[in-house]
């Protein structure tokens, strides 16, 4: 099964988000870059269930880092559409995977598989998966946290909104969204970073013209004043944390 | 007309689709009285409530080809109750179910989505408000298309009732292509119970993060939680590390919670948690460090060990 998988060049979240001078995208220059979450997760899919995996990104030079990861836990070919991603609106970068897709295609080299995040965690627009699987004419399912596959077809498994779980069959070629929390990420080995250095990565520019991401502006939400009263310091405070627990009444009576 | 996908489960309807009716309504009255319309799969039942909630008229996707779910075919059903009510503006929740349905229909009409809409600043042009990074920061967008698609971010509005009378009830059959069935539920297991529904609607949740030092760590988390008859919640670090099951993560990328009481042990307080968390009515933090922004954007605080103070506070309460 031959599989392709999509990344996304992220601004890492887990420190203070800062906006560009422009307002139009977020400077990730102090907290730096990472693999989007989900995609991650979506990566491990991939090897998981095929050792043909190509990864592809859409971002500036500097993505070419995200790729080498990819590369570096089991991909075996990447694809890197340049361009400046603030420029692009996920429409465009569903028509940009496509138009790979349909390429490697027609030079006899098609996927089985797309498998990509189920949101990216900056944007967070939830839509490529589907606006690539309807420029593809395949069938898509989103929030899937574990996938098989078998001869011409990929099983699907994600959460139910009801609780427990609910399985997806859809016969291949297919889109296939990822979320996190089926499959645990692996860590690139030596090895594997040596064999990723060595990868021709197949550079391509835009293909066509964009529609944008119809931003007007970036905003921070407005910073919230710490109004937080402490109720003391160490094992001393019990006494007023359980008055407090009995004034909003959580005791069990 | 303004038309919303609802959803519903074994409680109702969703409190994030009657939250999507209040901010439909919203909408339609700054346009000067535009009707809101609903559609999804099994609507009739709830004629009663969604009227009370302000609706006008209930489109029940009816038909075996829509039973089981199905996110392109029930985008056509979306989109066939748009043409029927002529609807400049089609919405939902911004659930996972909520969005993939609105980005089906958005392909479909080759429209722009806007995800996690929080608000709405002008009408023409018509310009909104959403929440990106987790809610870290924002992006204002224009959405010259019509229909304008967005789907509405849980607890940017509260729902609220006015009293209307029932809905009327139109049922309509989905104008399906064959494609549109390929991808559908083949079967759903209660086996792995999902956890993370309790997390959900917890009144009270117990947090932990990295300051519980390893998976031997949480006892103190556990006991509490389970004398307040709480449900824990983790960080991301803590699914990460494997210490506990990803599903009691707290998060942009876990379960996001709205509880009475949120309990956070150990946790720093990162965008990515407090993108799970912010919806909590009083936050109690505990951690050593006072500067944490879990402590500073807290209700309450102790700074402190969590292994010192939660002991002391199970004490106190088994004590009274």
């Amino acid at each position: 099964m031959r599989v392709l998988v999509c990344i996304k060049r992220v601004p890492d979240s887990s420190g203070q988000v800062v906006l560009t001078d422009d307002a139009q995208a977020v400077d990730g220059r102090f907290a730096g870059f990472t693999i989007s979450d989900h995609e991650n997760c979506a990566v491990e899919c991939a090897v998981q269930i095929s050792d043909d995996v190509t990864v592809l990104t859409v971002g500036g030079p500097e993505a070419v880092e995200q790729l080498r990861t990819a590369l570096g836990v089991g991909a075996t070919a990447a694809v890197h559409i340049e361009a400046e991603p603030k420029d692009l609106g996920p429409a465009d970068i569903a028509r940009e995977i496509a138009a790979v897709v349909r390429e490697h295609e027609a030079a006899g080299k098609g996927y089985d598989a797309i498998l990509l995040g189920n949101d990216a965690a900056d944007s967070g627009d939830f839509q490529v998966p589907i606006r690539l699987a309807h420029a593809l004419a395949q069938p898509v399912v989103t929030g899937i946290k574990t996938v098989s596959a078998a001869d011409g077809s990929i099983t699907c498994v994600g959460d139910s909104p009801e609780g427990g779980t609910e399985t997806y069959v859809l016969p291949t070629p297919a889109v296939v969204a990822i979320t996190e929390g089926g499959v645990e990420p692996r860590y690139p080995s030596i090895k594997g970073r040596m064999a990723a250095k060595k990868v021709e990565i197949e550079t391509r520019a835009l293909s066509g013209d964009l529609v944008g991401a119809s931003r007007v502006k970036l905003t921070l939400p407005p910073p919230v004043p710490s109004n937080v009263q402490v109720l003391g310091n160490g094992p001393e405070a019990a006494g007023a944390v359980v008055d407090l627990f009995a004034q909003l009444g959580v005791l069990a009576p | 007309m303004i038309l919303v996908f609802v959803e519903h489960g074994p409680d109702g309807l969703v409190d994030t689709s009657l939250e999507t009716i209040r901010f439909a309504r919203d909408l339609g009255a700054a346009g000067g009285g535009i009707p809101v319309d609903v559609v999804g799969v099994g609507v009739a039942q709830f004629a009663d409530v969604l009227g009370a909630h302000g609706v006008r008229t209930a489109y029940d996707l009816v038909g075996d080809d829509v039973s089981a779910y199905g996110a392109a075919a029930w985008a056509a059903g979306v989109l066939t109750a748009r043409e029927t009510s002529g609807a400049v503006v089609v919405t939902a929740a911004g659930t996972q179910r909520g969005n993939e349905v609105l980005a089906h229909a958005a392909a479909r009409v080759d429209a722009p989505m806007a995800a996690n809409v929080i608000s709405f600043s002008g009408l023409s042009p018509f310009v909104v408000t959403r929440q990106i990074m987790g809610g870290a920061a924002l992006e204002e967008m224009q959405l010259g298309h019509r229909p304008a698609i967005f789907s509405v971010a849980g607890h940017a509005v509260e729902a609220a009732e006015v009293g209307g009378a029932p809905a009327a009830v139109s049922p309509i059959s989905a104008i399906l292509r064959p494609e549109d069935l390929i991808a559908r539920v083949a079967s759903t297991s209660a086996g792995e119970a999902d956890q993370s529904g309790n997390l959900k609607t917890a009144r009270v949740v117990v947090g932990g993060g990295r300051g519980a030092g390893g998976p031997d760590g949480f006892g103190g988390v556990d006991e509490l939680a389970e004398l307040l008859g709480a449900t824990v919640g983790v960080s991301r670090v803590v699914t990460s590390l494997g210490w506990r099951p990803h599903h009691e993560q707290v998060g942009q990328t876990g379960s996001r919670i709205s509880p009475e009481l949120y309990v956070p042990c150990g946790i720093s307080g990162a965008i990515q948690h407090w993108a799970g968390c912010a919806s909590s009515k009083t936050i109690l933090a505990i951690n050593t460090d006072a500067e944490a922004p879990m402590v500073t954007k807290a209700t309450y605080a102790v700074v402190g060990d969590m292994h010192e103070v939660l002991p002391a506070i199970i004490e106190e309460i088994k004590t009274r």
